[in-house]
């Protein structure tokens, strides 16, 4: 097995919904609930989950943007989850970030030659006319016209500016690169180019990815293992093609039955599963399991107690799934009821 | 092909809004004038030969002592004291400047810094200085300059730090309201992931972003500064007399007012001709920065004709 870079040890986030006060003892959005998540050295390891899931927050957390309410984020070994400020820089360097909103996360009254080569400024590595030659070898690197160093953001088209912001991310050739949506903003011709981007950077430079994305096809594109998030916490795992022949929790299911295959007959073919209701609110997550309220196959274990994310059926130590009823190969998503 | 899809920074973009402003150029062409007229004020005295305090009992006052009107020797006519109003005009144009534009800067560095650092640090820190912008703005503006006066005395400087005083709270509320709302974009994110710190995220990534507020408060203090300390020198706490400023002027015509109407209408027009002249300016740069303003108000005329 290869060694892991960054180790995520029962990662929880919870936000309050209204400030604390004398009256009330406050609530809690259980953005991500005891999360454990193993990355390994160049792998590129997906994310997926519906909107709200707590992925970004999971990024968020494992890149320190966000205090973590409990647990730990070891990187390399170090554990990172409780560094001030100061002491993180030297980690910062090392784990970067591609934001969703090719809009938001670019300022707009800055030059894109300047937001470029904000990170080596930062950690001074550069500056003057050798800071300048670096970015606009990296303008050059994510195939965008160096010439173009002293336009605003303004003035690229949405694919152009996700490359501004993979520009800034690699800048410091970071061995952890953390993507959270990084196409989803995008029109989907333009997805193709910036995710065969990612793919070539990933080869050249080495990289680790985490890749976020509640698109699964997009996922599997890029991935060599692949997580799916519900509500707050990982419910199954497993190397991408596994998890596409042989996923074991009921949501996984469900989520692989609702990627649209462009072939009608095979469309038509295939079991479609509609899961009934919303997600429950992460205020009050379901008890148990917390996918139980919405599953075919749930019984009353399913809401007393919350299965374990551990091998299940046959499986290789790499697929894990969360569920006490399993689905098996072949076997269809809803069960006859059984006489009780 | 480069020329014709040209870079144009959001800078560039006002500017070129403003310059076809025709009243945004007349204004500037005002002010302009008053500039060249304070700054040339000693040439102006030489060129009259008359000094800004040189009192002309004979030629400057009537026989029972009442100041003489416009002549050929008196452009403008004379003061009480039988002073050249023109060049007393001319010298009180530097003080009206060099205040507008000193208290106002001051106001507006001090406002953005606090507004800045209020909003990115929060919590406590936002408490304090927001309580203490409360405290500035509901502070009595004359009693507190009287008893301020009375204690340092009167000067030039000051009058600059009691307008700053008084105007920077008012900065500091509308920076730091933008700047709450910059602290939640996502650029501000990756700043932080990259290792940014406090400090530079608040200058480098922020201040730009409120840059053309400063700008607008700062064209749009410039006259309201001009005009409090014509009120402090009016009142006596600003500008020692014999130095001429414009409100010590209004001061003295007071008691001539019935038989000397150039002695009030001349510092008075420069007044108000100076203040109109930034006011419009002011307004001109906010449109230029916010052009999306000019549009709601001929929609707003449209919607107002359908019905």
């Amino acid at each position: 097995m290869t060694e892991s870079l960054l180790r995520v040890e029962h990662l929880v986030k919870h936000f309050p919904t209204t400030a604390r006060d004398f009256f009330r003892s406050g609530q809690h959005v259980h953005a991500v609930d005891d999360v454990s998540l193993d990355v390994r050295r160049g792998e590129t390891l997906g994310l997926v989950g519906e909107t709200g899931c707590g992925k970004s927050t999971l990024a968020r957390c494992i890149i320190r943007l966000e205090r973590l309410t409990s647990g730990r984020v070891v990187f390399e070994g170090h554990d990172i989850s409780s560094l001030s400020d100061s002491e993180l820089r030297p980690y910062r360097r090392r784990m970067q970030m591609v934001f969703q909103d090719p809009y938001g996360s670019l300022n707009p009254r800055r030059r894109v030659g300047s937001i470029i080569g904000d990170p080596f400024e930062i950690h001074g590595m550069a500056s003057g006319a050798e800071l300048r030659r670096r970015v606009q070898d990296l303008m050059d690197l994510v195939g965008l016209n160096p010439e173009h160093y002293n336009r605003f953001p303004a003035q690229f088209s949405g694919g152009q500016r996700q490359r501004i912001g993979i520009a800034r991310a690699i800048a410091l050739r970071p061995d952890l690169l953390i993507c959270d949506e990084p196409v989803s903003a995008l029109d989907v011709s333009i997805r193709a180019q910036i995710l065969n981007l990612l793919r070539e950077l990933q080869r050249e430079l080495r990289l680790t990815m985490i890749f976020i994305s509640h698109d699964l096809s997009v996922v599997r594109h890029v991935s060599d293992r692949i997580a799916v998030m519900y509500l707050g916490k990982v419910i199954e795992i497993a190397p991408g093609a596994n998890l596409f022949e042989h996923a074991r929790h009921p949501y996984t299911r469900a989520l692989l039955s609702a990627i649209p295959i462009p072939d009608p007959d095979l469309d038509s073919a295939r079991e479609q599963i509609v899961l009934s209701g919303d997600p429950p609110s992460p205020i009050e997550p379901p008890s148990g399991c917390r996918f139980h309220p919405r599953c075919p196959r749930a019984e009353r274990i399913c809401g007393v107690d919350e299965p374990p994310l551990i091998e299940r059926l046959l499986d290789s130590r790499d697929h894990l799934a969360a569920c006490h009823f399993p689905v098996a190969d072949g076997e269809a998503l809803v069960r006859e009821k059984s006489a009780t | 092909m480069n020329d014709a899809i040209r870079a144009r920074g959001p800078w560039q973009l006002a500017f070129e809004r403003l310059s076809r402003d025709r009243w945004a150029i007349a204004a500037t062409a005002a002010i302009g004038i008053i500039i060249l007229v304070a700054v040339f004020a000693p040439l102006i005295a030489a060129a009259i030969e008359h000094p800004p305090e040189a009192q002309y009992r004979e030629t400057g006052l009537s026989p029972s002592g009442i100041p003489v009107g416009p002549s050929r020797l008196f452009l403008f006519g004379t003061d009480g004291l039988g002073r050249d109003i023109l060049v007393r005009i001319a010298y009180g144009a530097r003080v009206s400047l060099i205040v507008g534009v000193l208290a106002s800067g001051l106001a507006v560095a001090f406002g953005a810094l606090v507004g800045i650092v209020a909003a990115w640090f929060g919590g406590a820190i936002d408490t304090i200085l927001s309580r203490l912008m409360d405290v500035v703005l509901s502070l009595p503006f004359l009693v507190f300059a009287l008893a301020l006066v009375a204690i340092v005395g009167p000067s030039l400087t000051i009058s600059i730090v009691v307008i700053a005083f008084f105007s920077w709270a008012t900065v500091g509320r509308v920076v730091r309201a933008q700047a709450l709302s910059i602290r939640e974009q996502e650029y501000i994110r990756a700043a932080r992931s990259m290792g940014a710190g406090s400090m530079r995220i608040m200058f480098v990534e922020i201040l730009p972003n409120v840059a053309a507020t400063l700008i607008v408060y700062a064209t749009l203090l410039i006259p309201s500064s001009i005009a409090f300390e014509a009120t402090m020198s009016f009142l006596g706490l600003g500008v020692v007399p014999p130095t001429p400023s414009w409100g010590n002027m209004l001061a003295d015509s007071i008691a001539f007012y019935k038989v000397a109407w150039w002695f009030v209408a001349f510092p008075g027009a420069a007044l108000v001709g100076t203040t109109l002249a930034f006011n419009i300016l002011g307004d001109s740069v906010r449109d230029a920065f916010d052009p999306r303003h000019d549009q709601t108000i001929v929609v707003d005329a449209d919607k107002e004709k359908d019905s």
